[in-house]
């Protein structure tokens, strides 16, 4: 952890650990409260109410955030809608421009909100340095892409009657962003809302309000007040106003399956559309034929099986059912639990650490209860199992052991999603019994196939029922290629030009270029 | 724990609560009146039991009411149930926020789910009590 007096270089001690947020010397500075971004200004809260903001790294206070309430979103709801009509007329050069200045805005400071997003969220820094923003980045260059190539269809119905087809904004929308990527998931919803034409009002996770507004203050100048609004306070109270609002367009959310039929309970009575993703258990699976040479191919399968632990599992598509294929089974696993002995967990603002904090303490009581419920299910415990207790600065943050445990797919923690970096290895004895056990399960929304038979990978891909299927690979997120669940995993897809519609409505003009009358009257 | 769910032994019931957890439902209660509960799944919070106000959220016909806790109903979605059915869910209470849209169990905190195995008799008798509706 950062000492404060330690000789401090470009955001750094010695020891090579960002300093943290706004102490002497960090990178990022930290007012004492931040108030509601709407209409381009830093608006208090009606109620004059704030809450207190934790860092998981610490798991003390470093902040307050406007504990807001539904007057806060009808604010947000005015600026919107007050914004809405130029942006939606705004060409799609200038809406581009906007998304490229965002994205060069987000790339000017990116190692500053690194450092934000990981104390925020105590995800490692090494991950939010080369994944979160720049992924972020791309995004916003992405949908800046796409906005141009965006085209209405005409069909010529017959000689003289042409019907056209133009993408027009929905207006205001809604989103409600996840605790697990505070800022990449923030921009997989922003991007395609604006560059669609819509404006919008954000409400990012209770636990995770900062680091967004911190994208707020670099992004403050560039995008046109109104178009972009956040606010900040419980779900319970501002979500629920936001979602069931009569004044937006449509409805954006990721979270836990309940909220989500919630989501689409009030879109319903709202008569509005909605996109909801709502998480995973995913399979990741292993076929022996990985093991047929010991090379930087096995390297690969190896750390593709131990991305359990990215983001400390908070992953809607973490990896955390891994099937290997019995036959190699103990091999496999001797190098996978060697691998994973060796990951560094610490402050997560060391650029060397691996592992770092759960998001909340609610998040750590949940993921040891899980080890519990194994344990008691009969699932053996092949590593970890236990809160790792830090010292110094962190001796109260929320961290957790890496952990393994070998099951069979009925347990509760096959079925459900923990959230933590906790995998569940199970094994299987052929492909039909890979593709069995692998949909084995209420959700469709990720999955991993590992082979060197590229018939194989390609049959099982086409097998698995879920919205991802990454071969050989896994927890890539590039723009581009299409987000989304099967079964109940969520409805909608993310990340992909498709978004575009997904935020637009279709107008028709029907036009008779004929001066005949019809002649039935 | 007080409750009975027809005829079975209090402990066998599918879902109980701590003293932590009837204690803040009938502060709850008192304050907005009656709430239910429904086992969420999935992302981020899915294992904990969202809290609404009674109707607040929209019960479907698949959905299975597992028993009541304190006197207010304790749903879970009928999928779910068939993966979870062979533990029993406790309700208690826990420091830090709710997350989603749900009711906190008290000022900075939230109702979250505990979990134990049922035995192998216990399942048997909850299976002639079956199925829950």
């Amino acid at each position: 952890m950062a000492v404060v007096e330690d000789v401090v270089r470009d955001g750094k001690t010695s020891g090579g650990a960002f300093v943290a947020p706004g102490r002497a010397g960090s990178l990022v500075d930290v007012k004492p409260r931040y108030e509601n971004f709407i209409g381009g200004r830093w608006v208090p809260p009606a109620k004059g109410q704030y809450m207190q903001n934790i860092s998981p790294v610490t798991g003390h206070p470093f902040t307050e955030v406007a504990r807001s309430t539904a007057e806060d979103v009808e604010l947000a709801l005015d600026a919107a809608h007050a914004a809405k009509d130029a942006w939606g007329e705004s060409s799609l050069a200038e809406r581009a421009a906007v998304l490229n200045a965002v994205a060069d805005a987000i790339e000017a400071n990116l190692t500053m909100l690194a450092v934000a997003e990981s104390w925020e969220n105590g995800k490692p820094v090494r991950e939010t340095l080369a994944a979160d923003i720049p992924l972020a980045v791309d995004h916003f260059r992405y949908f800046a892409g796409a906005t141009r190539s965006l085209e209405g269809r005409s069909t010529e119905i017959d000689k003289d009657t042409v019907a056209y087809h133009f993408h027009e904004p929905l207006g205001v929308v809604g989103q409600i962003i996840p605790f697990n990527f505070p800022l990449l998931m923030a921009a997989w919803k922003i991007a395609p809302a604006l560059a669609a034409g819509n404006c919008t009002v954000v409400k990012p996770a209770s636990p995770t309000p900062w680091s967004i507004l911190k994208l707020a203050e670099v992004i403050a100048d560039i995008v046109p007040p109104g178009v972009l609004n956040i606010v900040t306070g419980p779900g319970g109270e501002i979500g629920k106003a936001l979602a069931s609002s009569p004044r937006i367009a449509k409805i954006g959310f990721t979270g836990e399956t309940t909220t989500g039929r919630l989501i689409m309970q009030y879109a319903a009575e709202n008569l509005i559309p909605s996109t909801v993703e709502l998480g995973g258990k995913s399979p990741n699976i292993f076929f022996s034929d990985v093991m047929d040479q010991d090379d930087r191919f096995l390297d690969k399968a190896i750390e593709g099986l131990v991305l359990y632990a990215f983001n400390k599992g908070e992953v809607c598509t973490c990896p955390s059912r891994a099937l290997v294929q019995e036959s190699m089974y103990d091999r496999f696993m001797e190098r996978c639990l060697d691998r994973i002995g060796r990951i560094t967990q610490g402050d997560p603002l060391d650029p060397t650490t691996m592992l770092g904090a759960q998001n909340s303490a609610q998040q750590l009581e949940k993921i040891t209860g899980y080890v519990d419920i194994g344990v008691q299910e009969g699932a053996e415990v092949l590593i970890g199992g236990e809160r790792t207790l830090l010292d110094g600065d962190l001796v109260d943050g929320y961290y957790f052991e890496p952990t393994v445990m070998k099951g069979h797919n009925d347990m509760r923690i096959f079925q459900e999603e923990i959230f933590g970096p906790v995998l569940a290895v199970t094994t299987f004895t052929d492909e039909a019994d890979a593709v069995r056990i692998a949909n084995d399960t209420l959700y469709g929304l990720g999955a991993g196939v590992w082979t060197r038979n590229g018939n194989l990978a390609y049959r099982m891909g086409r097998a698995i029922k879920a919205g991802r299927v990454w071969t050989n690979c896994y927890h890539l997120y590039p723009a581009g290629a299409a987000f989304g669940g099967y079964k109940i995993s969520g409805v909608g897809r993310e990340n992909h030009l498709m978004m575009l519609d997904h935020y637009s409505q279709v107008k028709n003009l029907l036009v008779s270029y004929s001066d005949e009358p019809l002649g039935f009257f | 724990m007080d409750e009975v769910y027809r005829g079975v032994p209090v402990t066998m019931s599918r879902v109980v609560g701590t003293p932590a957890a009837l204690d803040a439902i009938g502060r709850v209660v008192a304050e907005r009146g009656p709430i239910m509960f429904f086992q969420s799944g999935g992302c981020c919070d899915g294992s904990l039991p969202m809290c609404f106000g009674e109707g607040e959220f929209v019960i479907g016909g698949h959905d299975v009411r597992l028993g009541t806790v304190g006197g207010c109903p304790f749903w879970i979605d009928h999928r779910q149930f068939e993966a979870w059915k062979h533990t029993q869910l406790i309700l208690d209470v826990g420091a830090g926020d709710p997350e989603g849209f749900s009711i906190a169990a008290g000022e900075g905190h939230h109702f979250l789910t505990r979990s134990r195995v049922f035995t192998g008799d216990e399942l048997s008798v909850l299976e002639e009590a079956q199925p829950p509706s």
